[in-house]
Parts: structure tokens; sequence; C-alpha cells
């Protein structure tokens, strides 16, 4: 497993407070029990981590652990590309 | 009109996280003031502030007691609602009796989740940080009560008062008047507070008035209150509910009183706080005669407790000299807007249990204040009136009637 995997397994696990050898990449999240407050923690913690920012209309599509690393390596792909962090500062009002 | 009883109680305190630990500790004089833990998002987790001690809860831990998405979506203070309040229904056995829309929830809450905001203030101020985005919804004052319907199920009146010190009291009178009135045929009542956060801990060093030892209220030698945290709740229910189902009785809520100073923001004044006794007690039915016991308001600070003395001798006269009084707070500290429901939740149990506690760690009463304060350990009284006072910044005065049940 790489390290985006066992970074965003780490973060879900303390999220749920569980172990984090109890999640792998096929692992969904109905399994984890994740609700939409789980969901939203999470997702903000991986873009902690990640420096990244994740659009709205992709949060819906995520259903397994696995979603979540191959999202994370997409963004941070595209961070790398454009060679600056995608809008990940709040919008000014 | 109903008679409003309590049928049932919960707690998560510094001396206690349940109600048989709280009764242990406040009958055996046991303080839960404590040396200042390491604190979040300060250098090294030291406040860097003038005091050293303050009442904090040691042995709660949300993960068991609660889904990891709530605790995600809350600060500290609703997940000790959320927990004093399940502690409270399940012993009523509320939800079984009662319909969910006859329940009213009514809390108190001062400061809100304010440490979740700091932290995320942190991240802004020093790194332009983007916000946690349950943020808003840890952070807004009225979370504990929402909470609590959330995940209770109750779907009657449900709100957070706020007015600083005394919240919890208003909260507790408030509810008890719509239960006797009919509104509602239960409710929730009580405080939550979880305050303790570095900005806190700095704001109130500035203010002067936190104890650099210890919380000695109505001692000659007091030198100031002593922060706490935690949650308090009972269960108000009519008496006919809960004589109908033969429901356990732990006391009975007679009066609620309320008052503004309308004077200053910080100095209390003893006229409002004696109008407020003057009220519950009419409101109450009582005469001042008949009080027993006061939980008192109880700082530790030279003017609460001066003001606090006076405020009796003008309501009580020349009786007031003879009234068994206590403060809790040396305890388990000053909760803030919690306080109110930790003291309701003492006068409960010494009436209860015929015992009143005592003022712990003071050996010295001020002879000025010409008070009958009990120290060094509790003492018996035979059934009776109990008045538990609440006097907060800015000068809301609450104070609640409570009777021995038998």
């Amino acid at each position: 497993m790489d390290d985006t995997a066992q970074r965003c397994i780490v973060i879900i696990a303390k999220a749920k407070n569980i172990p984090t050898d109890t999640i792998t990449l096929d692992t969904s999240f109905e399994e984890l029990n994740i609700d939409s407050l789980d969901k939203i923690n999470i997702s903000f913690e991986v873009e902690e981590a990640f420096d990244i920012a994740i659009p709205d209309d992709a949060l819906g599509s995520l259903k397994t652990v696995g979603d979540v690393v191959r999202g994370v390596d997409q963004l941070v792909a595209a961070k790398a590309a454009s060679g600056s962090a995608p809008s990940a500062k709040p919008a000014t009002p | 009109m109903n008679r409003v009883v309590i049928t049932g109680l919960g707690c998560i305190t510094p001396i206690g996280s349940t109600v048989s630990a709280f009764q242990e500790s406040l009958f055996s004089g046991t303080t839960g003031i404590a040396p200042i833990a390491a604190v979040p998002d300060a250098p090294d987790g030291d406040p860097g502030v003038r005091y050293s001690q303050a009442a904090q809860v040691f042995d709660f831990d949300p993960a068991q007691h609660i889904d990891s998405g709530i605790i995600a979506a809350t600060n500290r203070n609703t997940q000790f609602a959320i927990v004093a309040a399940r502690q409270a229904a399940q012993q009523a056995e509320l939800m079984k009796h009662h319909a969910p829309g006859d329940i009213a929830i009514i809390m108190g809450c001062a400061c809100g989740g304010r440490s979740s905001e700091e932290h995320e203030v942190k991240g802004l101020y020093t790194r332009n940080a983007r916000a946690h985005p349950l943020t808003i919804v840890r952070t807004m004052a009225s979370a504990g009560a929402s909470n609590v319907s959330i995940d209770l199920k109750i779907t009657g009146p449900t709100l957070d008062i706020s007015t600083a010190c005394a919240s919890a009291t208003h909260a507790i009178g408030l509810a008890f008047h719509m239960v006797r009135s009919g509104m509602s045929t239960a409710a929730i009542a009580g405080g939550h507070e979880a305050p303790l956060s570095w900005g806190f801990y700095r704001a109130w060093d500035s203010m002067r008035v936190v104890s650099p030892t210890r919380c000695r209220p109505f001692a000659a030698d007091r030198d100031g209150m002593t922060l706490g945290e935690g949650a308090a709740m009972l269960v108000l229910e009519t008496l006919e509910s809960a004589q109908a189902r033969n429901a356990t009785i732990f006391g009975e809520i007679v009066g609620f009183g309320m008052s503004a100073d309308a004077n200053h923001i910080t100095q209390p004044q003893a006229e409002g706080a004696a109008a407020a006794m003057r009220k519950a007690l009419a409101d109450a039915n009582a005469s001042p005669e008949e009080v027993g016991y006061i939980n008192a308001h109880g700082t530790g600070t030279q003017a609460n407790d001066a003001t606090e003395s006076s405020a009796i001798h003008q309501v009580f006269g020349a009786r007031a000299s003879q009234i068994p009084l206590s403060s809790t707070k040396a305890l388990h500290g000053h909760a803030i807007g919690a306080s109110g429901a930790l003291e309701a939740l003492a006068t409960v149990l010494a009436l209860r249990e015929g015992r009143l506690p005592q003022t712990a760690g003071v050996s010295n009463p001020d002879p000025s204040l010409n008070i009958d304060l009990i120290v060094n350990e509790p003492r018996p009284t035979e059934p009776t009136l109990a008045l538990s006072n609440s006097l907060a910044f800015g000068g809301l005065n609450a104070v609640i009637a409570l009777r021995t049940w038998r």
C-alpha cells in the first residue's frame, strides 16, 4: 500500500476511533458507518493533510476508502502540474 | 397549576461524572480543584496566568459515549450536555412515559464552543488556515440543547439560555414554570459548559478575580474564584405524572425568582439579588422563615460574597445569621453557565439526604458577613425549604426554591 493510502487510512481510523488494520482500500464508507458528519470531518482532515481542496461535486461520489485515495492522488498530481495549490484559501466575500 | 418534581439526575463534573460519584465528593468534601492540565493551543500547554488551579473534568472520554460524527460536530460542552442528559433521562425513564413533543429541553450555557472557535481562529490568524467545516455547529451556544433533542428524539420546546453565570438557574427556573403551567408535561433542565481554553484562562486572569490559591467562599482570607467546567441535568415533571407511574422523586421545585441589578457590568448589587430571592419565595408561596438552607452563588471573590451576604440580610433580617449556608463552588469550581445546575443538583441531594454540604476548605468564615457558614463537615437537617442562588456578571440574578420531598 502506498503512502497516500496509509495516510488516508490513519486519518479515517482516527476520525472513527477504530484500529487502522480494520480498514483496507476496498472498505466502504457504509461498512465503517461513516455518516455525513464523519464525511465532512474526514474530508477536511484529508484536505489539510495533503494541502488540497476537494471539489464540492466530488464529495458525493466518494463511497470507499479507495475512492478517497485515488481522488487525493489526482488532486495532488493536478496541484504539482499547475505548480500551485488549487484554491486552498477561502474565497474573499 | 401543577406541582413540579425532580425524577432524574445526571452530571459530568470535576467531582464526579455520575450522580453517585458527585454525591460522594459533595459530602466527603473532596474538591475537584487541581493544577491546570496542559492547555491545547497554548505554547507548551502553559496558559501563562497568575493562578495554577482549575476545576477540570479528567475522566470524560466522549468516544465512550458518542458516535464519531457527533463528536466531530460538537464542542466538549455539548458532549457533556448529551451524556448528562442521557443519565437523567434514563434514570427517569423519561422517554417511556412522556410523548416526545410534551418534553421541553431548557439549558443554560454562557460560553458556547469557545475552545473550538479559538482553535480555528488561531489557525486563521497565524497561517490563514481554512476553518473546519463543522466550526459553526461546534461553536453555536445552543448546540447543547439541539444535540440533546437529536440524541433523545425530543421534539418539544428546546432552547439554550445565556445569562452568564446564572444561565443554568434561569434555565431550570423557566423549565419549572413551563411544567407548572402545563405547557410541557416534563423537561430536561440544566446547564453545560466547557470554557477552559487558553483565551478564556487569559481573559479571566486579566480581570483579576481568579484566586491565586483556591476558591474559599465566604472565608475571611478569600482571594477569588476558581474556574471550572461541567454539566448537570434534572428531569422535571408534574407530580401527577410522577406519582401515576410510581417514579422515584428526588425533590420538588417550588419557586423561581429573577431580577436585574440594572447597575454595573461587573459589580453586583445586593438589592438585585435580594429581589430575586424574594420573588422566588413569593413564587413558592413561602415565607422567609421557612428557609433552612441557602446554596449560595458564593464565588469566593470579595465583592460577590459580601454583596450576597448583604442581600441575605436584606431578605431575612435578624434570621439571616441563623440560616445554614454553603457554597459548593469550593468543590466543583465555577462552571460559569452550568454552575447553577451543579448547585441545584447539590441542593437536591442535600435535601434528599438530609445533609447540608460544607464549604470545603474554609476554616475561617469572614465574621463581618454575619452568616451561618457550614464548614468542616456536612450538617444534618430536617426536611426544609432551600434556595439556590445564581448572581451573574451584568447583574442578572436567578434563584430557585426547592423543598425536601417526603
